[in-house]
C-alpha cells in the first residue's frame, strides 16, 4: 500500500459492544489519545436504555477539517458484540476494516473489506489479570491492536488511561499492560492491509474535552446558581450531578467557610420545578434540570411563574418523545411544547446552545435573562450535546457582570417610594417597559410585602376579576416577554458569497448544517446560514428569510417544529420556508442534510 | 422598619403593633366558615407572639384552605401556589432566607390527595414550617364532592354513599416522622391558638390537622367534619398552653404530677395539663395507638399529639451561611476567572 493513498485523519470507526461490558473506558481512551495527538475528534455513543447485556455502539470520528457531525458509514468496526455481527459488517464502506475476536464464528459475505482477527480470550489470559477484571479489561486488547494499526502513540494513550483513572496506578497499569500485549502482538502478527492512519497535527490547540450537561452545569455557577432541584432522568441526570460535584468547591465562601448554595434531590418534577420556582421567588437564581417527561410535569408551574412572573431556569436535555420514546437517543422535538408551555396564552423564553460553549455562556446568561425579565427561562440542549465527549474550546469567563434586574431591597424601596409619590406596586409598570419592580421575602420594609398567585390580579398583586385588569396585566406581560426578542442571544449569521439559498437550524444540528454546506460548495451551490439562539425570534430571522430564494429550516423532529413557529411568527414571508425534519434517535448526518438540500433544489 | 414607634400599651405589643397590624383583606369565604375561625387565631398568636409581619412569609396550595391567607397578615409576603404543591414552593422560598417564620395553610384536598406526595416529603424533611390543614372532608370551591379525608358511609347528593376510609393526616404525618403534630377542631378557638403558639415556637415541621366545618357543603349532624359533631365529640387530650421564652413563667392553675412540660428550641414551653389519660406526647408509639384507638372509637381526639424539639431540621442538614442566601452580594456568587482557568486545565 502506497503512501499516497493513505487516509489520514479522516475517517470513523464504530465500537459494537455489549453494554455493561466496560467499553466506554476503552472508547473514551482512544478518542482522548487521539485528542492528545492533536487530531479533532468527535464521539457518539449510541446505547440502549439499559444497564447490562445490550448492543451499544460507539462512533469514533477522526476529522482534520474539524467536522464534528455523525457519518452514517464505518471505515473501522470493532466488533465485541456476535449479536451485531451482520449489521456492522454492512455498515462499512468499500476497503473498510473489521476488527474482530477470533473466537467469534460469522459469515463474511463481502470481498471489499480487510478483516483482522484479535487473539482476545488468550491475551487477556496471558496478561494474568484477576478474573474480576477480565471481562472489561479486555476491551483494552483492540485498543492495542488498533493503536498498532493506525499508528496511535502509546504514550498519548497512557495519558488518556492517567487521566481517566485519576492517577490510580494499579488501575492504569493493568489496563496498559493489556494495550501493551496487544500492540505488540499485533506489531508480531498483523500484516497492515488497510489505508487508514492517525498522524500527530496541531488541530486541538486551546481545545478541552468536555460534555454540554458539564458545561451547563459549570456555566451556571457562575452565573451564580444558588438553588437547583432536580430529579434524576436521562439524559439530564448529569447536569445535576455536575452541580453536586463542583459547588462545594467553587462556591464555598472564603470568610465563613459555608455554602453559597443548596441543591435539592427532589421527590419528583412536579415538587423539582415547585422548589425551583418558591426559590427564584425568594430571591435566588434558581434552576432545575430534567428532559421531556419531566418538562411535561413541571408545566403547570412553569405557567403560574410566567404569569406570577417568576424567574427560574429550566433546562431540558432533549430525548426522544413523546411519552417514554426512546430515553437514550437525542431529539429536537420539546420546542414547540416549550415555547406555548403552560395553559392560557404563554410565551417562554427560550435559549438555545448550538455549541459546547454555548452551553456554558447560556449556563449563566439565562439567569441574567431570567432575572431581567422576571419570567421562566428554558435552555434547550438535548442528549447529543449534554452526554457525548465533546472537542470544545476552553470556557471563557463571563463577560458581562451579573444582572440581578428590578430587585429592590430595603433602601431601593425606599428611593422608589419617594421617586414615585409613594407609589409601589408588585406589577406596576413604572419604566413603560412591562418590566415592574419586584421585592423579595425577608425585605424589611413594610411595605415590601405583597401576595402572589396564579389567579388574576392588578398592579398592586390584589386579587381581582375584573376583565379589564386581566387584560391590562396580561398584556403587560406580552410587552415584556416581546421585549426580549432583541435581547436574548442574537442568531449567528454565516454568509457565502452570492448565496440565494438560506439554512436556519438551531443547537447539536449545526455541525452537520456547517458540513452539509461546505459539501454543496463543493457542488457549486453557495448558502447562507442562520443560527438561531434564542426565542422569541429576534427581527433579524424575518429579515433573513426575506433575504434568500428560500430557506431550508433544518432540524431533529418529525413535524418542523421550528418551521411551524417561524411560520407563525412571520406569516407573510413563510412560503420561503422549506422543512427539513427527520427524528431516528440519531444526531443527523452531513451527507442527509445535503441530500435534502440538494433534493430540494432539484424540484 | 417595623411599623410604629414602640409605645407600648395594651394596645401593641412588644414589637410595637397593634392587632390590626396583622389583619388581612375581609374574608370572602361562607359565614361561619371554620376558616376563618383559624385565620382569627392565627392573627391573635402571631400578634401575641410579637412576630413582625415581615418575618414571616405565607404559603398556600388551592382551594378554599388556600385563600384564606389573604384574610391575615396582610403586610407579610405570601405565595398563594399551585393545588398539592405548596409544600415544594414554601421549601425553595425558605432557602431563600431561613431565619423566616413560615406558616402553610391547606386543604384536605390539597394534602391528603393531589399533594399526598409533596406532604410527606416536606415532612420527613423537616423543613421548619407550620403546616396547617383546614379539614373539612369536601372540596368545597368546587361545590361539595369528598375529599379523601371524608369518612365511610358518608352520603353526598350527586356521588351517593362513600366506600372508602379516611385518611387519617395527623397519623401520616407521624409515620412520616413528623417533629410536631397536633389536632384541634376550629370550633375550639383557644386550643387553636395555643397549638399555632407552640407550632410557630417549634424548630421543624409542624403539622397541625384542624377540623374545620364547611358551613355550605358538608355540615351535616353525623359528620365528623360538622360543628355538632366537634361540639359534642371533641375530647381534648390535655389543655395546652404555651409559654413564650421571654414571658415570666408562673404556675398557677396546673397541678404537680398533672402535667407536661416540653421545652422547644427557641426557649418557650409548652404546658400540657392532663385530663384523664396519662398520655406522653413524645412517645410516638403512644401517639400511634392514642390514634387508632380514637379512630375506631369515633373519638375526635385534640390537643398536641406528638413532639419532639431537638430534630435537625432540613436546614441543619445544609451548611448555610448566617446571612439569608438571597443576602448575598453578586461577589460571592461568580467564583473567579482563576477558579475557571483551573477548570479548564483540570479537562483533558
Amino acid at each position: 500500500m502506497t503512501q499516497s493513498k493513505m487516509i489520514e485523519n479522516d475517517f470513523c470507526i464504530t465500537f459494537s459492544t455489549v453494554n455493561g461490558s466496560g467499553s466506554a473506558t476503552a472508547n473514551i481512551t482512544l478518542m482522548r489519545a487521539l485528542f492528545r495527538m492533536g487530531i479533532p475528534v468527535s464521539g457518539k455513543n449510541i446505547f440502549p436504555s439499559n444497564i447490562q447485556g445490550q448492543p451499544t455502539w460507539f462512533t469514533l470520528r477522526l476529522s482534520k477539517k474539524v467536522y464534528l457531525s455523525r457519518v452514517q458509514d464505518d471505515d473501522i468496526v470493532v466488533v465485541m458484540n456476535p449479536a451485531t455481527i451482520d449489521k456492522d459488517i454492512s455498515c462499512l464502506v468499500s476497503g473498510g476494516v473489521m476488527l474482530i475476536p477470533d473466537d467469534f464464528e460469522y459469515v463474511n459475505p463481502r470481498d471489499d473489506i480487510v478483516i483482522y482477527t484479535m487473539p482476545v480470550r488468550r491475551l487477556v489470559k496471558e496478561a494474568e489479570i484477576p478474573p474480576v477484571f477480565r471481562d472489561y479489561i479486555a476491551n483494552m486488547v483492540y485498543v492495542g491492536v488498533l493503536a498498532y494499526l493506525l499508528n496511535i502513540e502509546l504514550e498519548s494513550i497512557h495519558k488518556a488511561l492517567d487521566y481517566h483513572f485519576k492517577g490510580n496506578e494499579k488501575s492504569i497499569e493493568i489496563n496498559y499492560k493489556v494495550v501493551k500485549m496487544a500492540f505488540e502482538w499485533a506489531e508480531q502478527n498483523l500484516e497492515k492491509k488497510d489505508h487508514y492512519v492517525a498522524s500527530r497535527m496541531n488541530g486541538t490547540e486551546g481545545y478541552i474535552m468536555t460534555d454540554g450537561n458539564t458545561a451547563a452545569a459549570l456555566g451556571s455557577i457562575y452565573g451564580g446558581v444558588q438553588f437547583a432541584a432536580w430529579y434524576p432522568i436521562t439524559p439530564a441526570t448529569s447536569l445535576a450531578e455536575t452541580l453536586h460535584e463542583y459547588l462545594p468547591q467553587l462556591r464555598g465562601d472564603a470568610e465563613t467557610g459555608k455554602d453559597t448554595f443548596a441543591i435539592v434531590q427532589a421527590e419528583d418534577e412536579l415538587a423539582a420545578i415547585g422548589m425551583a420556582i418558591g426559590a427564584g421567588w425568594g430571591g435566588l437564581r434558581a434552576m432545575t434540570s430534567t428532559s421531556g417527561p419531566g418538562l411535561s410535569l413541571m408545566t403547570e408551574y412553569i405557567g403560574l411563574a410566567y404569569y406570577a412572573e417568576v424567574p427560574v431556569v429550566i433546562w431540558d436535555v432533549q430525548r426522544v418523545g413523546p411519552s417514554t420514546g426512546m430515553p437514550t437517543r437525542t431529539a429536537q422535538g420539546d420546542l414547540t411544547m416549550v415555547n406555548f408551555m403552560s395553559h392560557g396564552d404563554s410565551q417562554i423564553l427560550i435559549l438555545i446552545p448550538g455549541t459546547i460553549n454555548e452551553c456554558f455562556e447560556f449556563g449563566w446568561k439565562a439567569f441574567d435573562i431570567a432575572e431581567r425579565f422576571q419570567t421562566p427561562v428554558v435552555v434547550l440542549s438535548d442528549l447529543d450535546f449534554g452526554m457525548n465527549q465533546w472537542m470544545a474550546k476552553k470556557f471563557d469567563y463571563p463577560d458581562q457582570p451579573m444582572d440581578r434586574g428590578k430587585l429592590l431591597w430595603e433602601r431601593e424601596l425606599e428611593e422608589l417610594l419617594e421617586k414615585n409619590k409613594g407609589e409601589w406596586g408588585r406589577y406596576l409598570d413604572i419604566d413603560g417597559d412591562g418590566i415592574p419592580y419586584r421585592t423579595v421575602p425577608g425585605n424589611k420594609h413594610p411595605q415590601s410585602g405583597h401576595f402572589v398567585r396564579g389567579t388574576s390580579h392588578d398592579e398592586f398583586a390584589r386579587y381581582s376579576e375584573e376583565g379589564d385588569v386581566w387584560v391590562r396585566n396580561f398584556n403587560r406581560i406580552k410587552r415584556k416577554i416581546e421585549l426580549a426578542r432583541e435581547s436574548l442571544p442574537e442568531p449567528v449569521y454565516s454568509q457565502q458569497e452570492e448565496a440565494e439559498i438560506g439554512i436556519i437550524a438551531s443547537g447539536s444540528v449545526d455541525p452537520a448544517v456547517e458540513e452539509a454546506r461546505d459539501m454543496l460548495g463543493e457542488e457549486g451551490i453557495k448558502t447562507d446560514y442562520l443560527r438561531i439562539r434564542g426565542i422569541p425570534f429576534s427581527k433579524k430571522v424575518k429579515k433573513f428569510i426575506k433575504a434568500h430564494r428560500v430557506t431550508y429550516v433544518v432540524e431533529m423532529n418529525r413535524d418542523g417544529q421550528l418551521s411551524q413557529l417561524l411560520t407563525m411568527d412571520f406569516p407573510d414571508v413563510a412560503y420561503k420556508l422549506r422543512k427539513i425534519a427527520h427524528m431516528d434517535g440519531l444526531p443527523l448526518p452531513a451527507k442527509w442534510v445535503k441530500q435534502q438540500i440538494l433534493s430540494g433544489e432539484e424540484k | 422598619m417595623a411599623g410604629p414607634a414602640s409605645q407600648t400599651n395594651q394596645n401593641t405589643n412588644l414589637v410595637g403593633l397593634s392587632r390590626a397590624d396583622y389583619r388581612g383583606a375581609p374574608s370572602t369565604l361562607c359565614q361561619g366558615c371554620g376558616h376563618n375561625s383559624i385565620a382569627a387565631q392565627i392573627t391573635a398568636a402571631c400578634f401575641e407572639m410579637n412576630i413582625v409581619p415581615e418575618n414571616l412569609v405565607k404559603f398556600s396550595g388551592i382551594g378554599c384552605s388556600s385563600k384564606s391567607p389573604t384574610y391575615f397578615l396582610g403586610r407579610s409576603f405570601c405565595f398563594n401556589g399551585l393545588h398539592g404543591r405548596m409544600p415544594s414552593l414554601a421549601l425553595g422560598a425558605l432557602f431563600a432566607d431561613k431565619t423566616l417564620e413560615a406558616i402553610g395553610i391547606s386543604g384536605d384536598g390539597d394534602t391528603a390527595s393531589i399533594g399526598f406526595g409533596q406532604f410527606k416529603h416536606l415532612v420527613r424533611r423537616n423543613l421548619p414550617l407550620v403546616y396547617i390543614i383546614e379539614n373539612n372532608g369536601v372540596y368545597g370551591l368546587t361545590k361539595g364532592q369528598f375529599s379523601a379525608t371524608a369518612e365511610k358511609g358518608l352520603s353526598l347528593k350527586r356521588q351517593g354513599t362513600n366506600p372508602f376510609t379516611p385518611v387519617d393526616l395527623a397519623m401520616e404525618a407521624l409515620i412520616s416522622d413528623a417533629t410536631f403534630v397536633a389536632r384541634s377542631f376550629a370550633g375550639d378557638p383557644k386550643q387553636v391558638k395555643q397549638l399555632i403558639k407552640a407550632a410557630i415556637a417549634h424548630r421543624g415541621i409542624a403539622v397541625i390537622d384542624i377540623i374545620s366545618p364547611c358551613v355550605t357543603f358538608h355540615n351535616h349532624e353525623n359528620s365528623f367534619h360538622s360543628y355538632s359533631f366537634g361540639k359534642t365529640h371533641e375530647e381534648p387530650l390535655h389543655e395546652i398552653s404555651l409559654v413564650l421564652a421571654r414571658e415570666e413563667i408562673t404556675i398557677d392553675d396546673f397541678e404537680r404530677g398533672m402535667t407536661k412540660e416540653v421545652t422547644l428550641y427557641d426557649g418557650s414551653v409548652v404546658r400540657l395539663k392532663k385530663l384523664e389519660s396519662e398520655y406522653d406526647p413524645t412517645d410516638k408509639w403512644q401517639a400511634l395507638h392514642m390514634l387508632e384507638d380514637a379512630a375506631n372509637n369515633n373519638w375526635l381526639l385534640t390537643g398536641l399529639i406528638y413532639v419532639d424539639p431537638d430534630v435537625p431540621t432540613l436546614f441543619d442538614k445544609y451548611n448555610l451561611p448566617d446571612t439569608p442566601l438571597n443576602r448575598l452580594p453578586v461577589e460571592k456568587l461568580r467564583p473567579s476567572p482563576e477558579s475557571l482557568e483551573l477548570i479548564n486545565q483540570s479537562m483533558f
